[in-house]
């Protein structure tokens, strides 16, 4: 019935004088979401608006699905879009409107008119009281609200006249692609997908990190991580993941150094890893699913001797969530069910029973020394031989 | 790569190509529905009616007692919860053993729900019950008797023959089903010889495709369907044939029991050479013996300190394919009923890997396979959890 989607944004419309900057980005994040539905679509941006038509047959809730992910939105209208051809035409187009969207006509209503074109005739209270009157006229049973109508029936007249009366939230946020890209570290868990959503829903574009360490994970565990960065690349768009092989250097530290201090450790290594990649991509920080004192890795101190090998920054954008806060938003993002996979990851296999919990600095990088023999040879051997798999957003589903 | 062994067998086993070659015709030629009345209908029905005949034929029974089913699940499902329905009123007592695979296990705890009681009889260190706890347990409320030929994991074999004897004696009402998925074309399953009503056997497991399997049942033997619908087999098993499936079953069952004796000669002397040399490495253990009281094909190996994961993937990167416990359950981490029921170690207990055989294993797969767990598990139980 719709052929036209308002595209509602609002927090980038108040950033001066980049503003086309942002609503570039957002045209851009539409097209690729909408590239991922089937059916053909234009997208217009026509004073400070945005709409897009649809050129051909299209599933009114795939396109609404596909556009709920992107960033930036702050709301969806189907809209029905009609020439202007005088008032009689319009009402006509009104009272037609609400009789097929509406057939249970037991509800109420009030029209919310817009004059943004100021050569019309009527203003916008005129055009309140003649269209409610109209439809009042055509469904006996309808009632007025001006309080608390069960619909909200708006009618925009601009060059084109707008006339909707549902909006569905978007996800809020900036469109990706406009503050830079940054580093994920994603594991196979439920914490790290929902930061990489996290840090896009700022407009931060991701390319990822996983480390695996065959034959002590599996081939499975790897896939899960692939189709984890499949789903957050709905939102993020394309996600360029490095897969490193992390075995070796995990057994040499377990060899050398306490047992204890593995965790930590390997996760220092990891972030040191982490951060070439993200160098070598343009990355301006790392992005981990951290949260404070989830885990023994995860305490004030522990986070302190990871962070410390990092000239980067890294943001955390899960750091004052608690695991239902989390797990909720990877519910939101379908995330969930394939987070709880269970698959072995690399930071379990050899995780000590009482593993440290407030890290000395000073004991960490003594311990490190232990590493000193072979250590820069299984780094550069672990970066090179790093698989790069190109996860764009949408395929294979 | 050198060289790759496939050894899981007793997950599923490779089509054979002339099961395959009839497939493919039957699903592109003659592709009939055998319900129809036309000829091409006729044709669909006489490549069921042959396939029942070469099976039939194998376990020394009547073509009217095998019904066809989408696999060894079925074929379980539909004995244990057809036949409780059917004979509901003779008693309300079941027995089965504690290493039944989860597609009996499972429709028990079921009938459990339902109010049946359910004795699970223990196993002794070998996999095997006691005809002792089995007499103990048999009354005149027990209604059905059902118990696995071969077991899945660790390859014992029950002693079924006795066993009927002991129930037809105790429980003359009692039903007997035996599961003989691992055991079908690897060691003697005559079911009347047996003195057993109902058998469940699985294509996949014979070099037949997936999706294909069958369940004997005596004749004159009273059991529900599971599936209603449009009548076919005798209203036994509703649903369209799957009739490229049941044609490659057939031939692939012929096939395999035809060369049974020879095949399982040649999957002990490979076995016995396995367990002698992979009991020769530090941590190992076997679980059974060398002997033929087990099934040719199945090996249990447990490796103390290195998890049956870890192994299995270790193996893999060479080439060397096993499983971890049971392959059907594999995806979900959770202990073997059968590794518990027969006393393992609870240090072992994630620790044991499954190598299967079938007729087509090489010596030099075998040994390929040994020389590999000689090069890895030294080396992994250098780096245990600690």
């Amino acid at each position: 019935m719709y052929q036209s989607f308002l595209i509602k944004y609002a927090e980038i419309a108040i950033k001066g004088k980049n503003r086309y900057i942002f609503e570039d980005a957002l045209v851009r994040q539409i097209h690729r979401a909408l590239k991922q539905v089937d059916g053909s679509f234009q997208v217009r941006r026509l004073q400070g608006r945005i709409y897009v038509d649809a050129k051909s047959e299209f599933d009114e809730d795939e396109v609404i699905g596909a556009l709920s992910k992107v960033f930036g939105i702050v709301g969806i209208c189907p809209v029905v879009l009609l020439e202007d051809e005088g008032f009689d035409k319009l009402a006509q187009e009104v009272t037609a409107y609400m009789d097929r969207v509406y057939p249970d006509k037991n509800i109420t209503f009030k029209v919310h008119a817009r004059r943004a074109r100021k050569n019309y005739p009527m203003d916008s209270m005129e055009l309140n009281a003649a269209l409610g009157e109209k439809i009042l006229e055509a469904f006996p049973e309808i009632r007025v609200d001006v309080h608390n109508p069960d619909v909200l029936l708006c009618v925009e007249i601009r060059e084109e006249i707008n006339l909707y009366s549902e909006e569905i939230k978007g996800p809020g946020g900036m469109p990706v692609g406009t503050n830079g890209k940054a580093m994920l570290l994603l594991s196979g868990g439920i914490d790290s997908p929902v930061a990489g959503y996290m840090i896009a829903k700022r407009g931060v574009s991701v390319d990822a990190v996983y480390f695996h360490a065959p034959p002590y994970t599996s081939e499975r565990a790897r896939q899960k991580v692939v189709d984890l960065a499949k789903i957050i690349s709905r939102y993020t768009g394309d996600i360029h993941l490095h897969i490193v092989n992390f075995t070796d250097i995990q057994l040499y530290i377990y060899e050398q150094c306490p047992h204890e201090e593995l965790t930590i450790l390997m996760r220092r290594y990891m972030m040191r890893i982490a951060e070439h990649f993200a160098k070598e991509n343009n990355c301006l920080g790392l992005v981990t699913g951290e949260s404070i004192g989830q885990v023994a890795s995860q305490t004030m101190q522990s986070l302190a001797a990871t962070n410390a090998v990092c000239t980067m920054p890294v943001y955390r954008p899960l750091i004052g969530f608690d695991k239902n806060e989390i797990i909720g938003i990877s519910e939101k993002i379908d995330a969930y069910e394939t987070s709880i996979l269970p698959f072995e990851d690399c930071c379990t296999i050899f995780v000590a029973k009482h593993p440290v919990t407030k890290p000395n600095l000073k004991a960490m990088e003594r311990s490190e020394k232990r590493l000193s023999e072979k250590i820069d040879q299984l780094m550069e051997t672990a970066i090179k031989t790093a698989e790069i798999v190109c996860v764009k957003a949408g395929e294979d589903e | 790569m050198e060289m790759e062994a496939y050894l899981d067998n007793a997950a599923t086993t490779r089509c054979s190509a002339r099961a395959a070659e009839i497939m493919m015709r039957l699903l592109t030629e003659d592709y009939g529905n055998p319900s129809s009345l036309h000829t091409m209908g006729a044709r669909a029905e006489n490549y069921i009616k042959e396939a029942r005949k070469k099976i039939a034929k194998t376990i020394k029974a009547q073509e009217k007692e095998i019904i066809f089913t989408s696999g060894g699940t079925e074929a379980n499902n539909m004995a244990v919860l057809g036949s409780v329905e059917a004979n509901k009123r003779a008693g309300n007592h079941i027995i089965t053993s504690a290493i039944e695979h989860a597609s009996v296990e499972q429709p028990m705890r079921r009938l459990e729900e339902m109010g049946y009681h359910v004795t699970y009889l223990p196993v002794n260190a070998e996999g095997v019950i006691s005809l002792d706890d089995l007499e103990a347990a048999l009354d005149h409320e027990t209604i059905l008797v059902s118990i696995m030929q071969v077991n899945n994991e660790i390859g014992s074999i029950q002693p079924i023959k006795d066993a009927a004897a002991l129930i037809r004696k105790k429980a003359p009402h009692a039903l007997i089903h035996t599961d003989a998925i691992q055991s079908y074309g690897k060691i003697e399953v005559y079911p009347k010889s047996l003195d057993i009503d109902l058998l469940s056997v699985s294509g996949h497991k014979i070099h037949a495709p997936k999706g294909v399997g069958f369940l004997y049942v005596k004749e004159k033997t009273k059991i529900k369907p599971v599936l209603y619908g449009g009548g076919q087999q005798k209203g036994m098993r509703s649903g369209t044939e799957n009739v490229p499936a049941i044609a490659a079953l057939g031939e692939a069952a012929a096939m395999i029991c035809a060369s049974r004796k020879a095949s399982a000669e040649h999957m002990y002397d490979l076995r016995r050479f396995f367990i002698r040399e992979a009991a020769l490495l530090d941590g190992v253990t076997i679980h059974g013996t060398q002997e033929k009281d087990f099934a040719p094909h199945i090996v249990s190996v447990s490796v103390d300190g290195v998890r049956s994961e870890v192994l299995l993937h270790a193996l893999e990167e060479k080439g060397v394919y096993v499983s971890a416990g049971s392959a059907c359950s594999s995806n979900k981490p959770s202990v073997s009923r059968t590794l518990k029921a027969i006393g393992m170690k609870e240090s072992l207990l994630g620790s044991t890997v499954r190598f299967s055989f079938c007729e087509a294993t090489t010596k030099e797969e075998t040994d390929y396979a040994i020389t590999c767990m000689r090069e890895i598990i030294p080396f992994l139980r250098q780096y245990t959890r600690k």
